[in-house]
């Protein structure tokens, strides 16, 4: 079943990938996906080997079925059966190795040069079609067709919007040379943003996706920068005296909150996004930082140590009245917020550790720690509010993790570079 | 002969020495000018950190032999006359306080910037590992300005002072022992370029 509005549109998409400021090159780093743990109820679902794939030099098949582990809701079956979207299944069959959902589907290189990537989805517990779709897509997009398959079965059986389809931002470093990087959400296809030799951090994407602000230490002092993803245009956006850090980008995307010193002391500052018209929101003498706006763009949870340790707060988007938030432990920073705005993870320290936490902010429950490792920063939610992924230490290297939210399903990006840090979740619309 | 012949060879030779030399001095004078500061790079290219303002305040005090020395791999020495002073103030875990024994440190350099009030410095401030990373740019930035609070306190003025932190970006010592990061607990005094 081709939709041709949206196959058009995918197609558009799909030239626009092709970025402006460099030759497309496949990563360097080659991720990995490892995916440990067990869920609770996983439907049971086999993607069959779309007939032609390894011609096509993608394994579509095993992409969509990477990301729909990785998502904790599914586990794969194998299924070594010659298959493809025309195909009639025989739903017995399929009952019998426990299968609840079946993929299929084929990817046959067309005369331009580009593939036709089509599927079908069955419910196989039903024994009914659920549907399908095609698109014709240049070879760099393949990877993007199996990742949006996975959308379409995952929002199809759970009825959430997959976040397969989105990117990740975050920091390599090896040696003294550091370069932001733009990767899938499933750690494949890195592209190099931005490559310096000094420090970048604190990478923070725009509400649209086109743009990714940061901090660089370029001027040999910490300073704000925002960048267009797709031209590497970018523009200073503060370079007070001191240090300019930790941005934040306001649901509109119009303003930016950030972290500056220039009236002395870490405080809070409301900026239009070029910099201009700069609003001091924070009045405390102590350390306020790592603000991050709620959804509905009202509040701003941040950091502040006016307590005595770091702990988070939040209060009303232009300043004023200030709650604390955090109440566990005497040192909790890096919070993020799911966009239901029900949920908190953030980072404390217990001890030596420093650990993610989810909390729920209606008030429900303790605090819940969601890894066994003890060296956690910088978590970040999925756009669906369903994943976390986070930085973490294993093996002596810095990797990148995703967890569910009960921390059930874990899966590492492997990193064969060097040390990875600092990661973002994108927002959808690629 | 030998005594006149080598006496008045020697006393020529002597003053083709002289002559020699001085010529040699005159020559370097001419061709390194003492008087304007060693041309530097400037930092913010980001081509690695030059040595900045290694002529400028010393060039007077150091005679016509030194060498200014463009250090690339890191920020900038003070120049011959001030390099004697330490430039790194050390801070125990969770502390941006100025222990009393930096105080000559602090001293020494707040006299600096007293004598010439067009030398500028900046103050990095660094944090040990553990921690946050957006956290500890702000504990850096704290023992930065503490140092700058100081400084200006013993008679600098802020407009040739900024405050700057690293926070755990920029570690001296590797390991993840108490060793290393006390090293990495510190403020570094800077002199600026330009």
């Amino acid at each position: 079943m081709t939709d041709p509005r949206s196959a058009a549109r995918r197609r558009v998409l799909a030239f626009s990938l092709v970025p402006a400021w460099g030759v497309w090159q496949p990563a360097a780093a080659q991720f990995r996906v490892e995916i440990s743990g067990v869920g609770a109820t996983q439907i049971p679902i086999a993607i069959t080997r779309f007939r032609e794939e390894d011609k096509s030099g993608v394994a579509l098949s095993q992409v969509v079925r990477a990301d729909l582990e990785r998502s904790g809701l599914f586990k794969g079956v194998d299924a070594n059966v010659a298959l493809d979207e025309n195909g009639a299944p025989q739903m017995a069959d399929w009952r019998a190795r426990s299968v609840d959902a079946l993929v299929a589907g084929s990817a046959a290189r067309l005369s331009d040069g580009r593939f036709d990537v089509r599927f079908k989805l069955w419910d196989v517990v039903k024994g009914v079609e659920l549907g399908g779709q095609a698109a014709a897509v240049p070879a760099a997009d393949l990877r993007l067709a199996a990742h949006r398959i996975a959308d379409y079965v995952y929002e199809k059986l759970t009825g959430e919007k997959g976040v397969f389809s989105t990117r990740i931002a975050y920091v390599s470093k090896a040696g003294n040379r550091y370069t932001l990087r733009i990767a899938d959400a499933d750690g494949e296809n890195a592209q190099v943003a931005l490559n310096s030799p000094e420090p970048i951090i604190s990478p923070a994407w725009a509400p649209d996706g086109r743009e990714v602000a940061y901090v660089s230490f370029e001027g040999q002092k910490a300073a704000v920068w925002v960048q267009d993803v797709f031209s590497g245009k970018r523009q200073l956006v503060a370079n007070f005296r001191g240090s300019n850090s930790a941005p934040a980008w306001a649901p509109d995307g119009k303003q930016l909150a950030a972290t500056l010193t220039r009236d002395g002391g870490s405080q809070l500052y409301l900026l239009n996004r070029d910099g201009e018209n700069v609003r001091r929101i924070t009045a405390s003498s102590a350390i306020d930082t790592e603000p991050v706006f709620s959804s509905d763009g009202k509040n701003i949870y941040f950091v502040s140590d006016r307590g005595g340790g770091p702990q988070v707060y939040r209060m009303p988007a232009s300043g004023g009245a200030v709650q604390r938030v955090t109440f566990d432990g005497n040192y909790n920073i890096s919070p993020s917020l799911s966009p239901d705005g029900r949920m908190l993870a953030y980072i404390t320290r217990q001890g030596n550790a420093f650990k993610l936490m989810v909390m729920d902010l209606s008030g429900g429950g303790a605090p819940q720690a969601l890894t066994d490792t003890s060296d956690d920063e910088s978590p970040s939610f999925a756009p669906n509010g369903r994943l976390i992924i986070y930085a973490t230490r294993a093996q002596d290297r810095d990797v990148l993790m995703t967890t569910t939210l009960d921390g059930k399903i874990k899966a590492r990006l492997v990193s064969s570079l060097a040390d990875v840090r600092e990661p973002a979740w994108g927002p959808y619309g690629r | 002969m030998d005594g006149l012949g080598v006496g008045f060879a020697s006393r020529n030779m002597r003053a083709l020495w002289a002559l020699g030399a001085a010529a040699l001095i005159a020559g370097c004078a001419s061709s390194v000018k003492l008087d304007e500061p060693a041309p530097v790079e400037n930092r913010s290219t980001g081509a690695g950190g030059a040595g900045g303002q290694a002529g400028g305040a010393s060039a007077g005090s150091t005679g016509q032999s030194s060498v200014a020395n463009v250090d690339l791999t890191k920020g900038a020495n003070a120049g011959a006359a001030a390099s004697t002073i330490p430039r790194t103030i050390y801070f125990d875990f969770d502390s941006y306080v100025v222990k009393d024994e930096y105080r000559p440190t602090v001293d020494a350099h707040a006299k600096m910037l007293s004598a010439d009030r067009k030398r500028r410095i900046t103050i990095e401030g660094h944090t040990d590992e553990r921690g946050g990373r957006e956290y500890n740019l702000a504990l850096g930035q704290k023992r930065a300005e503490a140092v700058l609070k100081s400084l200006t306190l013993l008679g600098a003025t802020p407009q040739q002072v900024e405050a700057v932190s690293y926070g755990k970006e920029r570690p001296v010592a590797t390991g993840s022992d108490e060793d290393a990061w006390a090293k990495n607990r510190r403020a570094e005094i800077i002199a600026a370029t330009k």
